[in-house]
């Protein structure tokens, strides 16, 4: 006789730890296995960019800092990039150099959270993650010692910086840069040939090539699917031509390839800020910009590559000191159109993982 | 570094295909109608030469007299891009074909557009709001809300 078999429905999250955040999926599930998924966004929205409307250029950059609120600089970055080129501005050579050198520096420490919160997901209980945290720290404190912020610096100016480095800066990062890869090698030990590991994830939530370009993804789910495309080579920002570095790609588009991805990335953002700081010009951090900066009349989209993808920022200037119209290209919201596509016929526990891998932080997602 | 295309260069292409589909062409972007938007989207994405795969990034302006939604195409494989615009005079009932059969990066990004600029996307496969709870009432980034 056959079993009656019903299938139901899982909700999950929006609080829940491996939701990273606020985050809500609403499985349907046939025994262990998900038969459908949706996801439920919103629980994060703030209005971002309607707030924007009505601020100055200036006073929408602590906004910014709350969109990926674990790669603050970047998204500083990408916002003062887009304000000048509407108001064809231009920061001097050694803001752009330090621009790339907090760039790279957020980007290790993004990615340090993603692989430790994703590791964490596969079932290593907080031990990784606290490993990741302690070098996540050393950056924390460099931020701090130029910011006087841990989380949202609010650091960028339109045309530079608003104060130079302090002196200690420097030293500290030549520290950081030199212990960092002994650090990178010692989580590679840990993991990358973990036996757990790998079957949690070798095959798991394969993302392929075409859907990854179809679903507009970017950054490292669209480079371990096999894409090799960087904005910072494609289309490169802030003099980043001048650097020699590689993109690292994956081949199968699974979750274990999105980790190596980042790992690799950690250890090529060393190679940059390596380069950066020897290049590193002096002179002033910020070119003359009046205090109500009123852009010509137009539009401007300005993108990087921030460590979750392709983040943009697309404004229309009135001619007014506040813009018309701000819109941010959210690279982990964006990343996650293919969820359904990567999870379907997978079990609850893979679920997480997969999600996991995607990395994402909500308050990019909700804005 | 990536290609700007030209929109002049890219509506004279367009010219034989679709006439008088091209309202507007200028150096930074191309203004299509609305009713041929789709067809000249599915042209774009497969012609020799242009290839645009990505779709990078899609928005909407509230202009007061219409809306203008920017399509922002990019081709990985010939590292170019291209903005396309379209409008939308009818505030009441602002409608446009839905991009999500060509490129499924459109899905989130239009529903984000519907939610918060009240534009319908006709043969979006899941038109609902996405940050918004369903019975909300009005479009919050539309300059005339509050």
């Amino acid at each position: 006789m056959a079993l009656k078999t019903e299938s139901f429905a899982l909700n999950i999250g929006p609080l829940h730890p491996s939701t990273h955040g606020v985050f809500r999926m609403r499985a349907v599930l046939d025994g262990e296995v998900i038969a459908n998924m949706e996801p439920v966004f919103g629980y994060l929205h703030r209005g971002i960019e309607k707030l924007a409307e009505e601020r100055t250029y200036t006073g929408v950059i602590p906004l910014t800092d709350r969109l990926d609120y674990l790669a603050s600089m970047s998204n500083n970055l990408a916002y003062v990039l887009a304000v000048e080129k509407l108001a064809e501005i231009s920061a001097p050579e050694r803001a752009t150099y330090l621009r790339v050198i907090l760039a790279e520096l957020q980007r290790i420490a993004s990615h340090l959270i993603a692989v430790g919160a994703f590791v964490n997901d596969c079932g290593a209980f907080f031990t990784p993650f606290l490993y990741m945290f302690r070098e996540r720290e050393k950056i924390l404190d460099l931020f701090e010692m130029l910011s006087g912020q841990r989380l949202l610096y609010n650091y960028m100016r339109i045309g530079g910086f608003n104060q130079d480095i302090p002196d200690e800066f420097l030293p500290a990062l030549q520290k950081f840069v030199s212990q960092m890869p002994g650090f990178i090698d010692e989580y590679d030990r840990l993991l990358a040939e973990n036996e757990i590991l790998l079957a949690r994830t070798k095959g798991v939530g394969i993302l392929p090539q075409d859907l990854a370009v179809n679903i507009s993804a970017s950054g490292p789910v669209l480079r371990a699917s096999g894409v090799k495309w960087d904005i910072r080579k494609a289309d490169p920002y802030c003099g980043y031509d001048r650097f020699e570095f590689d993109i690292p790609t994956g081949t199968a588009g699974d979750c274990y390839d999105r980790y190596r991805v980042r790992i690799e990335e950690m250890r090529q953002s060393l190679r940059i800020i390596e380069q950066a700081m020897k290049q590193l010009p002096s002179g002033a951090v910020k070119s003359t910009v009046p205090y109500l900066v009123r852009p010509p009349a137009g539009e401007a989209y300005a993108h990087i590559e921030a460590p979750k993808g392709e983040l943009g920022f697309y404004l229309v200037s009135d001619n007014s000191i506040a813009p018309y119209r701000c819109h941010i290209r959210a690279p982990s919201l964006i990343n996650l159109t293919a969820l359904r596509d990567m999870t379907v016929g997978w079990k609850v526990a893979d679920l997480i993982v997969i999600f996991g891998s995607i990395d994402i932080t909500m308050g990019e997602v909700d804005r | 570094m990536t290609l700007a295309l030209s929109g002049d260069e890219i509506a004279a292409t367009l010219g034989g295909h679709f006439p008088g589909s091209v309202i507007e062409a200028s150096k930074s972007h191309l203004l299509v109608k609305s009713e041929s938007l789709f067809d000249i989207a599915s042209y774009l994405k497969t012609a020799p030469g242009l290839d645009f795969d990505f779709l990078c990034n899609i928005t909407a302006v509230d202009c007061f007299d219409y809306f203008e939604i920017v399509y922002q195409f990019t081709s990985l494989k010939h590292n170019h891009g291209l903005v396309v615009k379209a409008r939308c005079h009818d505030r009441s009932n602002p409608v446009l074909p839905s991009l999500v059969s060509l490129w499924r990066g459109a899905d989130l990004q239009e529903r984000e557009i519907y939610d918060l600029m009240g534009i319908t996307f006709q043969g979006h496969p899941n038109l609902k709001r996405i940050f918004l709870w369903e019975d909300f009432d009005g479009h919050p980034l539309r300059k005339d809300y509050l």
